[in-house]
């Protein structure tokens, strides 16, 4: 197998994260050269980053745990279907979702008009509050999803142990699940922890101002307000250090691993018999449940009745979407496949290149947008690419995904199979097309899946260079909900959502249809 | 005595009954061919598995509605019968509280036992610091500690060699000679059978036999055991 596209890839990676890096600090030396620093109202936004980070990070686990412990002791009806549901947020749409919590918290929202019949005051959700709590949404299921594989890792037979001891359930909480969630709990709170120091499309809908404003959506707003490029780069340098801190932070600790198989088992438990514990878990099944799908419930029963007055803005909009995600997910299979080929056939410093992959992680698309907007602006204009380069960002951003995912499964596959191939001289392209893909097919669509939806869904860099006439789909969301017309937002919503599942589906489906076991 | 009134055991299509009673103090092997249900049968007892019919009577008393912890037996596994982040100390404390808030009594009650094991001096080390016979002698010392009239043993000391595992044997016939404990040991291997005397319960083609005399059964054996011996 040749390697030339390895490195290519390599090459492109590093210029994208480190090259538009350097570029920003390049450019960004002129602020230095002003001696204007950090403002107040910088440090403002630091502050206000890590905060909500914090608040956001501690909240999602904590909500995390006790549905984590439900799930993992109790068999019910659905569950498998409520596991899928916690995966869910991963490929929707950020402005989707924060359209939905609009429906249910929003002024005029589901929970606002309950209090007004009560005669309370309707709550807000801009700022802090709906910053967190719109990250909460996204990430509580997914340190759902971590903490129940750190349940499920506790072997059946130290529960069939306790029960034979007599263990009660708080018994088993100290002895068995506390040290579990000592060991688990920090790298899931880190991981939350780094994804809302990048938030941007929340922060952007629900924020703003200077008591909500991320470094991300000073980057933004010092680009596309200000038009004072020095100062977006050096907020752009501010993130990066936010990120490669956070992200060293997480990676101290043992990352769970993201999208482990096997959750659909249960533990048989004796100690958790009792009727409360069973009220304790009903109750956190259920109202997970309903903070998750509500919401979503709202974004598709309001969608649906304006449909019919779709305008072909939305339509022009949508076929952009689909045109982006579409380079993008090629580009994110050809990336990280022949990515994973190198990794494989390399024998030093194959972790190299595989942290080179990772890389993007910690890096924000905002900064790698700015670094983009500097390099072609002597060039070209910008906007006139700025397709072309969120779809290149938004492959940047899916690449990780889906290393994480091809990467293992191809050294299984050559664990498995390597031997035989040789031994019958299958080498380069044939082996590729006869041993190796067919063994990645599952991991493969997962990945194209993945990368498919993100992009579909993406609302960053494109808000950075986009011309409003030439916006993609989530950015027509985004300024129909500025302008306030909700209905049209609905109907928006609702075809977004469904482009962005059903692109993940066809892949995903892809991959595991006819695939041999 | 230990009585089992018409137990039945399901398991999707796999069924076993079982209909007999065990003196109180007896030593029992249980042994038959691998898949017939001898795990299962055990599994029943410590309440593990539910009975589709039939009781279970200790002392004329229905133990089959009581969840594991609460029946008058502890249950030695093949393996994993200690907790691997748990000193020696820990993991036998446990049979006497769950809380593991010992006063100073329980935690001599608790050296006493290793000290029967012959654990002296090994309090403190963590199972992975034990050898595999030192692991079964600290599971031992829990039985000894939880002082059940009852003692289950699911293949234990599998993992042990011959010149050990007889060791073992030994050792817990001793230890419930002392105890005056009512022993059920499922084998795979007649030899264990042998070692332990007291009676055998063949369990073949969904059946759990009465028990008869070890030594009376292997001297005539009947055709299920004589299929399963091979001879």
């Amino acid at each position: 197998m040749p390697r030339w596209p390895g490195w290519i890839a390599v090459a492109a990676i590093l210029s994208l994260t480190l090259g538009t890096l350097a570029l920003v600090a390049w450019r960004a030396e002129d602020s230095f050269g002003l001696g204007s620093g950090l403002g107040p109202a910088d440090w403002a936004a630091v502050r206000f980053t890590l905060l909500q980070a914090t608040l956001s990070a501690v909240l999602s686990v904590a909500a995390a745990i006790p549905l984590a412990r439900a799930l993992a002791r109790r068999a019910f009806p659905g569950r498998g279907l409520l596991i899928t549901l916690l995966g869910a947020p991963f490929i929707l749409p950020v402005i989707v979702a924060v359209l939905g919590l609009l429906a249910v918290y929003g002024r005029n929202g589901f929970v606002s008009q309950g209090l007004s019949l009560i005669g309370a005051e309707p709550i807000s959700i801009y700022g802090l509050t709906g910053v967190v709590l719109a990250h909460v949404f996204f990430n509580m299921p997914l340190a759902t999803r971590f903490l129940l594989q750190g349940w499920l890792a506790i072997p059946a037979e130290r529960f069939r142990l306790a029960a034979s001891l007599g263990f009660s359930a708080s018994d088993t909480a100290r002895l068995l699940e506390w040290p579990m969630l000592r060991a688990t709990v920090p790298g899931a709170a880190l991981v939350v922890f780094l994804i809302c120091t990048t938030s941007f499309a929340v922060a952007l809908a629900l924020g703003g101002g200077p008591a909500a404003t991320t470094v991300e959506l000073a980057i933004y707003q010092a680009f596309r307000l200000e038009f004072d490029l020095s100062r977006a780069a050096f907020l752009s340098l501010v993130q990066v250090a936010i990120c490669t801190l956070a992200a060293a932070l997480a990676f101290r600790f043992a990352i769970p691993a993201g999208f482990g198989a096997g959750l659909d088992r249960t533990r048989q438990r004796w100690d958790a018999a009792h009727w409360t514990l069973r009220a304790v878990d009903t109750a956190a099944i259920l109202a997970a449940t309903l903070f998750l799908l509500v919401p979503l419930a709202l974004v598709v029963a309001r969608g649906f009745p304006a449909l019919p007055d779709l305008s072909s803005a939305t339509f022009a909009a949508a076929g952009r979407s689909l045109w982006v995600a579409a380079i993008s997910t090629a580009l994110t299979g050809i990336t990280a496949l022949s990515l994973a080929l190198l990794i494989q056939s390399l024998r030093r410093g194959a972790q190299l290149v595989e942290g080179i992959g990772y890389l993007s992680i910690a890096a924000s698309p905002l900064v790698i947008g700015t670094g983009l907007f500097i390099a072609i602006f002597p060039f070209a204009s910008p906007v006139a690419l700025a397709l072309p380069v969120t779809a290149v960002v938004n492959t940047a951003m899916s690449l990780p995904f889906a290393l994480r995912a091809l990467v293992p499964a191809l050294a299984e596959a050559e664990a498995a199979h390597g031997r035989l191939a040789d031994s019958l001289g299958l080498t380069g392209w044939a082996r590729l097309r006869l041993v190796l893909l067919p063994r990645l097919r599952r991991p493969l669509g997962f990945a194209l899946g993945l990368a498919a939806a993100l992009s579909m869904g993406d609302l960053g860099v494109i808000a950075l260079f986009a011309d409003p006439s030439e916006a993609t789909l989530p950015l027509l969301l985004y300024s129909q909900m500025s302008a306030y017309r909700m209905d049209d937002a609905a109907a928006s919503g609702l075809v977004l959502i469904a482009l962005s599942l059903l692109a993940f589906w066809i892949f995903d489906r892809g991959g595991r249809a006819n695939a041999h076991a | 005595m230990l009585t089992l009134d018409g137990c039945r055991i399901v398991q999707g299509d796999f069924a076993l009954t079982a209909d007999f009673a065990v003196n109180a103090g007896a030593r029992v092997s249980i042994i038959g061919p691998s898949g017939a249900g001898k795990s299962t049968l055990l599994a029943a007892i410590a309440g593990f598995l539910p009975l589709a019919g039939g009781r279970i009577l200790w002392t004329g008393k229905d133990i089959a509605v009581q969840p594991p912890g609460a029946r008058p037996l502890s249950i030695i596994f093949q393996d994993n019968n200690l907790f691997p982040h748990l000193t020696a100390f820990q993991n036998v404390a446990l049979g006497l509280k769950p809380s593991l808030r010992l006063a100073e009594s329980e935690a001599a009650q608790v050296r006493d036992a290793l000290a029967r094991t012959g654990l002296a001096g090994l309090e403190d080390r963590k199972p992975s610091e034990l050898s595999g016979g030192q692991q079964s002698r600290v599971a031992l010392a829990r039985v000894l500690l939880r002082g059940r009239p009852i003692l289950l043993m699911d293949e234990p000391f599998a993992a042990l060699g011959p010149a050990l595992r007889a060791e073992m044997l030994d050792l817990v016939k001793t230890l419930a000679a002392e105890t005056g404990a009512t022993l059920l040991m499922v084998s795979h291997d007649p030899a264990d059978a042998k070692r332990l005397g007291g009676q055998t319960v063949v369990v073949a083609e969904g059946r759990a036999e009465p028990p008869v005399e070890t030594g009376l059964l292997f001297a005539d054996p009947p055709q299920v055991l004589r299929d399963y011996l091979g001879d």
